[in-house]
């Protein structure tokens, strides 16, 4: 695929490809890529990457979940979910595109542009740096954090005897 | 015959705004925000999702407001609402054995890897009325609810599904697909876009289950565990957690993840049926629904099973386990409007009766008085 | 059902949408739905999709706004002579998948009316299920509400007696066919006639006579 060859970045917790930074811009809160941009934002127009015109406009729908029957079996549909997307084309003619869970017109927006963004030898190093380092951070303590309170209910039993063949080993 | 069917235009204006000033209820108390509704209200909001068959806890926490708490009427709502958008692709199977954990439990074997999550549950609470909730304000003690922190390392090691431990011993039916020589590639069946049909294969059963009324599949689920068409289910896992949605863009060719959701995962492990040529094994049940709904994934599970008894070879005896009276009936937007229908101007069609009661009366009077006479 | 491969970087050479493509595709909708219930009635579109939209060869505006418009992923398309950027094009904006053969389709774009395959090549619906029928969009040269010879005389439901329409660059043969189609109703196929930015419809309510 040609749009995931950057993919060599060196440093630890970059991501290795597009469908990894794509799945974490889905996923910030939109009100940091707002931040992020807004920062970087003044920095673009230098190279002539600033501007970008919508090849698809943020637009919503629907996309159909999928599960399976005894979670391995044949596929069957769940229910839908909202999603909005957005493609822009940057003035170097990048590509990028957001898909992104929810309705939000902007969070689609904001990234598809830095989806373009990061196909760029240009920006690349620097939008990893300051948008999607800090967001997997972000997400990662999050989901720590959740991880703990949910550790707490694990339960631990006292067992007299252990019972034999009382359970898959 | 026609009778007026026009008019009542006023009225329905000034009953709109009435139904409006009741929503809004007594001014002199904050109006509801929906990150309130969403924040605190949260399994309503997931039941509206799971019914509605439209994951957008927005959306959900917006129809419950306007609603005004009937959620069947919200559901009624996001269903209508999802018809105005277009569907922009289908997500490839989520997949549950990477479940992001926040409950687990199982009720077949103690210690199973990966141990037993509680999670935050109703179980165990002793169902008094807590008076505490009652009283606003800070002068509340948020800090005695704090909840402590375990190792959540402990959350990210493997957590295997209990069917496939069983799985591996032959002990249960594997699912159709599970096993490459049974997967099919036909895509699954929509009931969104196709009619129900019978027979109806598990997919549309599942996708019709995933979106029935939560009383109507507990009710059912009920009656098999008293006799109607005994199962003998063990709950063999419940999981509930977050999955990642991904969708496969053509435009883009590759996989790509556009956000998590909240599922409840219910697999049930049944009574055992053996034949000449497969030796005893487990039967299964299967539920899968969006957010924190233990007691529907369970009851789907449960009626899942019940619905199999055709595939399975076993006498279709009760409810649960006819496929017409459980599919047709379960839809709960379908079902309040059909009932609700009743309320609609059946003028003509009264009169008619009137007319024919009246004639019959009066032939049976004139009857009696010949025989009288 | 196949898919599009692309060839090169998706997107980097592709045209746009619509620029608003919610109120576009609700003003094309309109447009559309005026031509269906005035048959022979040209609607122009020139206005509504503005100067920059610009659709790759060899889809002409109005075909691509109609196709925006009404495609989606639930409806297969199939193209006739369009070549593999218009489809890019279409797969790309509209989700639509593409059929293999024309009786496959739910919408078909026919580039060249000229060279149009035989109204009977498509799927004309069941007697149960009328709208499971094709709905052509047809490129053609010219569309004038204009009487005399090579036109068209219309009759039949939203046309108030008849209607006068000339079409450009159609393939001979078609009058005739089209009264077959007009007899088989409830089946049929109807048809979206596209010249340039401007649309008229030929339903199969529309019954067509040749001047």
């Amino acid at each position: 695929m040609p749009e995931t060859s950057h993919q060599d970045q060196p440093a630890d917790g970059v991501p290795k490809d597009r469908a990894e930074w794509m799945g974490l811009l889905a996923r910030a809160p939109e009100r940091d890529l707002e931040a992020a941009w807004q920062a970087l934002a003044p920095n673009l127009p230098e190279a002539g990457t600033g501007e970008y015109e919508f090849l698809r406009a943020p637009e919503q729908g629907l996309v159909m979940v999928q599960g399976r029957a005894g979670g391995d079996g044949n596929a069957f549909n769940l229910g839908e979910m909202t999603v909005t997307r957005c493609a822009v084309r940057l003035a170097d003619g990048t590509v990028g595109h957001g898909y992104v869970a929810g309705r939000s017109a902007r969070h689609a927006e904001l990234a598809a542009v830095f989806d373009g963004l990061l196909q760029t030898d240009r920006w690349a190093a620097l939008v990893t740096d300051r948008v999607i380092l800090p967001v997997k951070t972000a997400l990662g303590m999050a989901k720590a954090a959740k991880a703990a309170k949910t550790a707490a209910t694990k339960v631990e039993f006292f067992t007299m005897v252990r019972e034999q063949g009382a359970g898959p080993e | 015959m026609y009778v007026a069917v026009k008019g009542g235009e006023k009225a329905i204006d000034n009953a709109h705004a009435l139904l409006a000033e009741e929503r809004r209820g007594d001014t002199d108390v904050p109006e509801l925000s929906l990150d309130q509704i969403k924040g605190q209200m949260g399994l309503a909001v997931d039941r509206v999702m799971g019914e509605g068959s439209l994951y957008d806890p927005d959306l959900g926490a917006l129809a419950i407001k306007q609603a005004m708490g009937d959620l069947v009427e919200a559901v009624f709502l996001l269903r209508a609402y999802r018809t105005t958008l277009p569907r922009f692709a289908v997500s490839t199977p989520v997949d549950t054995a990477a479940m992001t954990i926040r409950r687990r439990i199982s009720a077949t074997f103690k210690d199973l890897p990966g141990g037993q999550v509680l999670g935050p549950t109703f179980d165990y609470t002793h169902r008094l009325l807590d008076f505490a909730l009652a009283e606003d304000g800070p002068e509340r003690k948020e800090s005695a609810e704090k909840t402590d922190e375990g190792d959540g390392a402990a959350m990210t090691g493997p957590m295997p599904r209990v069917t496939d431990l069983l799985g591996r011993e032959g002990l249960v039916e594997r699912e159709t697909g599970s096993e490459a020589a049974t997967a099919t590639d036909a895509p699954a069946a929509d009931l969104t876009r196709e009619p129900l049909g019978f027979p109806a294969g598990r997919d549309v059963r599942l996708q019709n289950l995933a979106r029935a009324d939560e009383g109507f599949l507990l009710a059912l689920g009920y009656s098999t565990q008293r006799g109607y068409g005994r199962t003998h289910p063990f709950a063999g896992e419940i999981r509930m957690g977050e999955v990642a949605v991904e969708i496969v863009p053509e435009e883009l060719g590759f996989a790509i993840e556009i956000g998590d959701i909240t599922v409840t995962e219910c697999q049930m492990i049944n009574q055992f049926a053996g034949s000449a040529t497969e030796p005893p094994q487990f039967t299964r049940g299967y539920g899968l629904v969006f957010g924190r709904s233990e007691r529907k994934s369970m009851s789907m599970a449960l009626v899942d099973r019940s619905l199999r008894a055709r595939e399975l070879g076993e006498d279709i005896v009760a409810p649960a386990q006819d496929e017409e009276f459980v599919l047709y009936h379960s839809d709960n937007v379908e079902a309040q409007g059909f009932v609700q229908h009743l309320k609609l101007p059946h003028y003509v069609d009264f009169q008619s009766e009137l007319v024919l009661v009246r004639a019959l009366r009066e032939e049976a009077e004139a009857r009696r008085r010949e025989a009288a006479e | 059902m196949t898919t599009v491969r692309y060839a090169t970087a998706p997107g980097a050479g592709l045209a746009l949408g619509l620029k608003d493509p919610v109120h576009g595709a609700q003003t094309v909708f309109r447009a559309v739905l005026r031509a269906m219930s005035r048959p022979g009635e040209i609607q122009d579109l020139t206005m509504a999709l503005g100067p920059t939209f610009a659709p790759p060869h060899p889809l002409v505006p109005a075909a691509a706004a109609v196709c925006l418009a009404l495609l989606d992923l639930d409806t297969r398309l199939w193209i006739d002579g369009g070549g593999d950027g218009a489809a890019a094009y279409l797969r790309f904006h509209t989700g639509a998948p593409i059929a293999d053969a024309p009786d496959e389709a739910d919408f078909a774009v026919i580039a060249d009316g000229a060279m149009i395959p035989r109204l009977d090549a498509f799927s004309p619906g069941t007697d149960e299920l009328p709208e499971r029928s094709a709905t052509l969009i047809v490129q053609v040269a010219g569309l004038n509400s204009r009487t005399g010879e090579g036109a068209w005389r219309l009759s039949g439901p939203g046309i108030d007696g008849t209607a006068d329409l000339a079409i450009g660059g159609l393939r001979d043969g078609m009058a005739e066919e089209l009264a077959v189609n007009f007899r088989r109703f409830p089946r049929g196929v109807d048809l979206i006639l596209c010249a340039g930015a401007r649309v008229a419809a030929l339903p199969r309510t529309t019954k067509v006579e040749a001047l």
